[in-house]
């Protein structure tokens, strides 16, 4: 049976490139890049080059700008609570939106609920986006820090950071950006969108997993949250995951090779993934914007009157890969925040499906999933009470 | 995740449909909490003639729907009255944890159209409830709006 992997938000196959690049600093230049002899100074000497690499990638002034972290979790909690801790004496309002992921989310209700900030919880459209106008009504005297994710991991809705950055950067407020889904997929330049930090995670574009960055502007002060040694120019304290870092910086290469005609190819099979859903199945809802604001690789829809499980388990019987918001898939009772902060009832939220691509998959890959996915669609309803035919 | 016997009736489920001149009618659960289970009875002299099922859920919800109905058909009221939520998911030879109290209520749809059959009352538990924040006043709400 042909495997189909349609989950690339999720994560992402490391590429043979990246890998190879990686190996010698397990087998050979396995020094600590802390030591003086020759053996460390090769890793230290690909930590400077990596650095260089993630930030050339994401248009950053200098590489002293770019922290390596374990991931985009520590990367965002690292900027959320980092920021919140050095600015606490300037305010203690912080603004984000319903529909971030929950390294932010529950960042934020940390330092609600242990450190006495208050949040504000930005609302979306339907489609997902945060509105510029409300978050300058949302401003107070006491906000020292924005945080909206660049894109969305669920409905892929491409945020207007450039806009909220322009509200935020004369007021004395920090602005975050969790870029985690929107790194090598859509061009990302700090300086062009306005920044001030921004994560960004390795495994989401074809690196390995436990590393990722955070990009802090020259200028901002946070406080580390891992303390121990001078890492990091101070910031992140901790052995250097060399072949993770050397492995984030080929990636990086890589993501910038290319990128518009990659981004092409991958809406065009997209497109042809969400019409043939929808000239195929009835009563779906496409999740997210249909314009150049959804990422170009990002499939979601709400099917009527059945639950996503169903849908995936049915799914990977035929070996094909995919994820959902139901409640079943998120670990809790609830389904997905972000499908019910864009206005859907439980019961829609339920029945959702998300098909992520990625640079392997082919026209082939998309032709099959919907010559199979009406059928599936179909048997569940049939066992469901809520459908009438 | 998911034992052999649970992934046979997710994929062959046994019993799918309707009975339309159905004797009894048990139904639980609430779509907002992402499982419905609809048990419909054809019932003569004490015992069940024919039952089929309808559910909206996860992969444990339709199973343990279609292990009910293959453990009650043909048996006397009284004795499918002694199956228990337990019992279906022993049958299925186990149910991921989180499963257990949110999509194994398979015996108490059987258990509510065989009370509702015999003019009895059954107390639903709300197994959903017990664990998540909604209230049935807002699940009612949502329910009406989403109709409107």
């Amino acid at each position: 049976m042909n495997k189909i992997y349609l989950d690339h938000a999720a994560t992402t196959p490391v590429h043979p490139e990246v890998i190879q690049a990686m190996l010698p600093y397990y087998t050979d230049f396995y020094g600590n890049p802390s030591s003086v002899y020759s053996a460390a100074q090769k890793a230290a000497a690909a930590v400077a080059e990596a650095r260089e690499s993630v930030a050339r990638l994401i248009g950053a002034a200098q590489p002293q700008e770019i922290i390596f972290t374990s991931g985009g979790t520590e990367a965002d909690n690292l900027a959320i609570k980092g920021v919140a801790m050095a600015r606490a004496n300037q305010g203690k309002h912080i603004i984000t939106s319903a529909i971030e992921h929950h390294a932010v989310l529950h960042s934020c209700q940390d330092l609600e609920k242990y450190f006495g900030f208050e949040v504000t919880y930005l609302d979306v459209d339907q489609k997902g986006l945060v509105n510029p106008a409300e978050l300058e009504k949302a401003i107070r005297a006491d906000t020292i820090l924005v945080t909206i994710m660049l894109a969305n991991n669920e409905i892929g809705t491409i945020e207007p950071i450039k806009e909220l950055g322009k509200i935020t950067r004369n007021k004395n407020i920090c602005f975050h950006t969790d870029a985690v889904q929107a790194i090598g997929q859509i061009p990302v330049d700090v300086n062009d969108l306005g920044v001030d930090l921004l994560s960004l995670s390795a495994h989401k574009f074809n690196g390995p997993k436990g590393i990722g960055a955070l990009y802090l502007r020259r200028g901002t002060r946070i406080v580390p949250q891992m303390s121990g040694g001078a890492q990091e120019r101070r910031q992140r304290a901790g052995t250097e995951n060399i072949p993770g870092i050397v492995g984030l910086g080929k990636a990086a290469q890589l993501a910038g090779l290319n990128l518009s005609k990659k981004m092409e190819q991958t809406r065009r099979l997209r497109d042809k993934l969400i019409r043939g859903i929808e000239t195929k199945i009835d009563r779906v809802i496409l999740n997210g914007p249909r314009d150049d604001r959804r990422l170009p690789n990002n499939v979601h829809f709400c099917f009527r009157y059945i639950e996503g499980e169903s849908i995936l388990l049915n799914l990977d019987m035929l070996g094909i890969a995919a994820s959902s918001g139901s409640a079943c898939t998120s670990g809790s009772l609830d389904p997905s925040h972000v499908l019910l902060a864009i206005g859907h009832p439980h019961e829609i939220a339920h029945g959702s499906l998300r098909l992520t691509l990625g640079l392997n998959n082919s026209e082939e890959d998309i032709e099959q999933v919907i010559q199979v996915l009406p059928g599936i669609i179909g048997k569940i309803r049939e066992m469901s009470p809520l459908y009438d035919g | 995740m998911y034992s052999e016997e649970v992934m046979d009736h997710f994929n062959n489920p046994r019993n799918v449909g309707k009975i339309e001149d159905a004797d009894a009618i048990g139904e639980v659960g609430n779509p907002v909490c992402g499982d419905i289970i609809k048990l419909y009875l054809k019932i003569k002299d004490e015992q069940i003639e024919d039952i089929k099922f309808k559910t909206f859920g996860c992969g444990a919800a339709i199973a343990t729907s279609s292990m009910v109905t293959e453990l009650v058909k043909g048996k006397k009221l009284d004795e499918a009255l002694k199956i228990s939520n337990q019992t279906v998911a022993e049958a299925l030879n186990g149910l991921p944890a989180p499963k257990m109290h949110c999509s194994n209520l398979a015996a108490d749809a059987l258990h509510k159209a065989i009370k509702t059959y015999r003019n009895e009352e059954f107390v639903e538990i709300d197994h959903h409830c017990e664990h998540s924040n909604f209230c049935h006043k807002e699940i009612k709400i949502e329910l009406e709006e989403e109709s409107k």
